[in-house]
């Protein structure tokens, strides 16, 4: 299925950005299933109000979980943990930080932007 | 050995403990199968532990003293003959004739007959009421007979114990198990003559006796006199008679050498196959372990030596040459509640020996070390009141303790307990024979992390457990030089254990993760403190899970309140109390099912669980089930599961209280209790137990009298069996107990700790835990009930609150740009006619019968 669901606000999606919802549907330190150009993300807002945009397809169990995860840190990281087996991930990163037993596998992530409040996600994925 | 013969036959005679341990060292190591055992036992059931068999007396069934698990009996190259006595043993022909009539060959014989009890030539001693005490069957007629004689009776029923030793004590112990009055009548001047001295034992006479037992030292029992066939009197030497009703014999034992006597092997002058340091009879095929085997000119009556010598054989077997190392007779008991040691050279019988010892009346204690005349290198001693020490002074024996030896006497927490590092070839558990260097080498080399991980790889401490305290603490040891952090700290964000925060939290009266992290953490937390700090606040009554900042330390299960699948679907589980369920209940919960193409089983415990809703489905289905007067049954929470029930009295011919009422009223009052694991409880009507209620965090058992309370039992990963916490309780009593059980686990426990852990690592064990609970030792008794009398108070069905306020709902939307789009990525396959998640490979090939919308069945 390849269908965008914007919250069209004119004028305010940029040329590669989709503004997907405002900062006020994301709590804080949870995170939400989003879809965007098609493809499932996990958008999480911390305590900071920093947001960001990882794959919601959790690569260890292959269920699309990861909005559900658990937000919190490690060291100076933003991170989110796997509901299904606990793997740690850098939100900024998506770098696997404690593959819990497993050969680590990382997260893809998308850049993000908030703009007068509406939560932007870049069309494309940040490079590896 | 018979070339071309691919497995060698083992006979194995006595089916004791020692045995065991040969069959198990020797199916553990010989992995080429080089051995078939075939082991006859004359007793109706497996190898069990009868160094415990007093524990039968305090609520443990037979089955709880069995050693180790099934599988060793499940072995292919293993034939356990339960029932069987071997008869005859024809050493020319290698054959052994059983009570069956059966002829066995075998390439080696083992003879672990073991020991009869000594019964002294006494008048009257086949009376009706006279006992020995050696197998479970013994303590089991004894047991039959004192609760038949306690009716005939009205008054209390009598006993005597003839033999003050280490079996004369436990037997009294026993008696005192028993609610009766007991005597025990020694024939030596004093206790335990052959562990303890004239002081240990003067200790000791004062500590037994202060429980309510007399003792008759330098006393000869001369005559038992009957009335119909009964004991009713004892009559002795010198001294007054004794009335009685019971007397246990217990003077020693014999070896049971009479099937080598008969095929003409040696045996000692006072009994016992003679054997060498190998356990080698004159006969290559044939060896002697145990307590029958005479073996450097004396029968040893400790498991210990006997575990050794089964090593021993098993290691000769394969082609080893294990040596008998001499025995090691430490003892450590703890006998009618009273700590009695003794180790080394505990009577000084080497010249030239120190004596440091302390005794003191008032407290209760006698304790001496034996050390070599420059008072540097410790020889041995005895310990009677308080054996504390004892762990950490019998591997010291025949070395230098280092600093002054007195300092090891004082009691304990008046200083630090000084532990000399011990030498890697020390034994720390002699039971197993496992020495310091093992238990290091399991942290260094083997990976242990903890005690569990060292006492599987290493088995020490899982026998008789009289080490464990010593083998935790090397392994903390070992565990900090190897710089792995040893410490109770949550995780990176929190020092404190979770006992500590919850304390914290608690007394401080903070209700939200920020202030908490702010005052004792760091950072903003992580999947282990947060739900940790939950749960924390949900068991303080601060609210509702999913209110305000605390919905974001929930996990997903807590968070949406149902538990997450492998595929990212949900399952929900409506509470049904007690298991007791109405005809409308069940079609509302089939209707529901059916509506939403859930797949539906029963579970363990009791209720129905429906799988496979979606996220956004969640809050259509409890709308229904509260609707139809259902509530959260928080399976998806670490809190009260379940209250498992059998049919009890209403409806059993042999139920004697209503089970089904009183789960169900434990469940309505537990509901919702968040804790640091789930807890399960079981309720049964009667002794046969159907509610399985023993393999439950607390276990009720009815009885004639009220209700028998058990706990600390689970099932899973390490079963465990409930132990016995108090008896014949009434209701009201019975629940103040539990009430203050839970409560205390809740407060005091470890992240994840079910209760059987937490009353095995808790100081002191079940006992103190018993003191807090019925005798409220720590005075928090009525704060305890307090707290639960909150939680009672203060309870609502979490399901019902979320669906009333819109807030709370929103979390349920599929996606934040699309509340209401299903999530497209599920797929199943239809088995059994319900569904199930495809698997990969039939993603792939395309053939499944259902997309996101699960539209089963329709």
């Amino acid at each position: 299925m390849t269908v965008d669901v914007v919250t069209e606000e004119p004028g305010l999606a940029l040329p590669g950005w989709v503004a997907v919802c405002r900062v006020g549907d994301l709590s804080p330190e949870r995170g939400a299933a989003a879809l965007v150009g098609g493809e499932q993300l996990a958008l999480f807002r911390t305590h900071t109000d920093d947001v960001y945009a990882v794959q919601q397809l959790d690569p260890f169990s292959g269920a699309h979980v990861m909005s559900r995860g658990i937000v919190g840190s490690r060291g100076d990281a933003p991170t989110v943990a796997s509901p299904m087996y606990k793997q740690v991930f850098d939100l900024r990163t998506g770098e696997c930080l404690d593959p819990a037993g497993r050969e680590p596998q990382p997260l893809r992530t998308w850049a993000t932007d908030v703009r007068d409040g509406v939560v932007h996600v870049s069309r494309h994925e940040v490079a590896a | 050995m018979p070339q071309g013969s691919p497995t060698q036959q083992l006979v194995v005679i006595g089916g004791g403990m020692v045995a065991r341990r040969l069959i198990d060292a020797l199916r553990s190591r010989d992995e080429a199968g080089t051995w078939e055992v075939t082991l006859l036992c004359e007793e109706p059931r497996a190898p069990y532990d009868r160094v415990a068999l007093t524990s039968y007396f305090t609520g443990r069934h037979p089955e709880d003293l069995a050693l180790g698990g099934q599988d060793l009996w499940d072995d292919p190259l293993v034939t356990l003959r339960r029932g069987v006595r071997a008869d005859r043993i024809d050493r020319d022909a290698r054959t052994v004739t059983t009570s069956g009539g059966a002829v066995l060959p075998y390439d080696a014989l083992v003879l672990a007959t073991g020991s009869y009890a000594a019964v002294p030539p006494v008048p009257g001693k086949d009376l009706r009421g006279a006992f020995v005490y050696r197998t479970i069957d013994d303590v089991a007629d004894l047991r039959a007979f004192v609760e038949k004689r306690r009716g005939e009776l009205d008054r209390p029923v009598r006993g005597a114990v003839v033999g003050g030793g280490l079996l004369g004590l436990e037997a009294a112990g026993a008696l005192t198990a028993l609610d009766m009055e007991s005597t025990v009548v020694e024939f030596a001047p004093r206790l335990m003559p052959l562990q303890v001295d004239d002081g240990g034992g003067a200790a000791l006479k004062r500590l037994i006796e202060a429980l309510g037992v007399r003792v008759r030292t330098s006393t000869a029992t001369s005559k038992i006199v009957g009335d119909r066939g009964a004991v009713s009197r004892m009559e002795f030497g010198e001294g007054p008679a004794l009335d009685v009703d019971v007397v246990i014999f217990a003077v020693g034992v014999r070896p049971r050498d009479e099937l080598a006597r008969d095929c003409g092997l040696e045996v000692g002058e006072r009994g016992g196959v003679l054997v060498d340091d190998a356990c080698a009879t004159a006969d290559p095929a044939v060896w002697a372990i145990g307590e029958v085997a005479n073996i450097g000119g004396r029968c040893l009556g400790l498991v210990a030596p006997g575990y050794t010598m089964a090593e021993i054989v098993a290691d000769r077997l394969l082609g080893g040459a294990g040596t008998f190392p001499g025995a090691d007779l430490s003892t450590k008991l703890k006998l009618l509640g009273v700590d009695v040691a003794s180790f080394g050279d505990a009577f000084a019988q080497e010249p030239g020996g120190l004596e440091v010892v302390i005794s003191d009346p008032v407290a209760g204690v006698y304790k001496k070390l034996v050390m070599s005349d420059d008072a540097r290198t410790l020889r041995g001693g005895i310990l009677v009141g308080d054996a504390s020490a004892y762990a950490a002074l019998r591997p010291m024996v025949g070395r230098e303790l280092g600093g002054d030896p007195a300092a090891y006497l004082l009691p304990e927490g008046s200083g630090p307990a000084p532990v000399g590092d011990l030498p890697d070839d020390a034994t720390v558990c002699s039971c197993n024979n496992v020495s310091a260097g093992a238990v290091r080498c399991a942290v260094t080399e083997g990976g242990c992390t903890d005690l569990g991980g060292v006492k599987a790889c290493t088995r020490a401490g899982t026998s008789c457990g009289s080490c464990l305290p010593l083998v935790k603490r090397l392994v903390t040891t070992e565990l900090e030089r190897s710089g792995i952090e040893v410490s109770n700290a949550l995780c990176e964000h929190f020092e404190l254990s979770r006992a500590q925060l919850f304390d914290v939290v608690r007394v401080q009266g903070l209700t939200t993760f920020s202030e908490i992290i702010a005052a004792h953490g760091r950072g903003r937390g992580c999947d282990i403190c947060k739900p940790v700090i939950g749960s924390i606040l949900a068991s303080l009554g601060t609210g509702h899970i999913l209110e305000g900042e605390r919905a974001t330390l929930q996990d997903t299960n807590d968070h949406v309140m149902a538990n997450l699948q492998k595929d990212g679907s949900y399952s929900v589980v409506p509470r049904i109390p007690g298991g007791e369920i109405t005809p409308e209940g069940l079609i509302v919960i089939g209707e529901v099912a059916k509506d939403f193409g859930l797949y539906t089983k029963i579970t363990g415990g009791q209720r129905i669980d429906l799988f496979g809703a979606r996220i956004e489905q969640l809050p259509q289905i409890w709308k229904r089930l509260v609707d139809n007067g259902f509530e959260s049954g928080h399976a998806y929470g670490k809190s009260l599961r379940t209250v498992k029930s059998c049919v009890g009295s209403t409806w059993c011919r042999y139920g004697v209280q209503d089970s089904v009422g009183l789960a169900i009223a434990l469940e309505l009052r537990y509901r919702g209790l968040r804790s640091p694991h789930k807890i399960k409880l079981g309720v049964s009507g009667c002794a046969r137990e159907c509610a399985e209620a023993r393999g439950k965090d607390v276990g009720v058992i009815a009885t004639d009298n009220g209700w028998n309370l058990y706990v600390g039992g689970n099932g899973g990963f390490t079963p465990r069996h409930a132990q016995l916490l108090a008896e014949d309780l009434d209701t009201e009593t019975l629940v103040r107990a539990i009430d203050r059980f839970l409560m205390f686990y809740v407060r005091t426990a470890d992240r994840l700790q079910r209760t059987a852990a937490w009353v095995e690592d808790h100081e002191g064990g079940l006992e103190s835990i018993r003191s807090v609970v019925i005798d409220d030792s720590l005075g928090i008794g009525a704060d305890l009930d307090a707290a639960m009398a909150g939680h009672v108070d203060g309870y609502e069905d979490e399901w019902a609150a979320a669906l009333a306020d819109p807030e709370k709902l929103r979390r349920f939307g599929s996606f934040v740009n699309a509340p209401d789009r299903a999530d497209d990525s599920f797929a199943y396959v239809a088995e059994r006619g319900q569904p199930r998640p495809a698997t990969p490979e039939e993603r792939t090939s395309g053939v499944l019968i259902a997309g996101t919308t699960l539209e089963v069945r329709r």
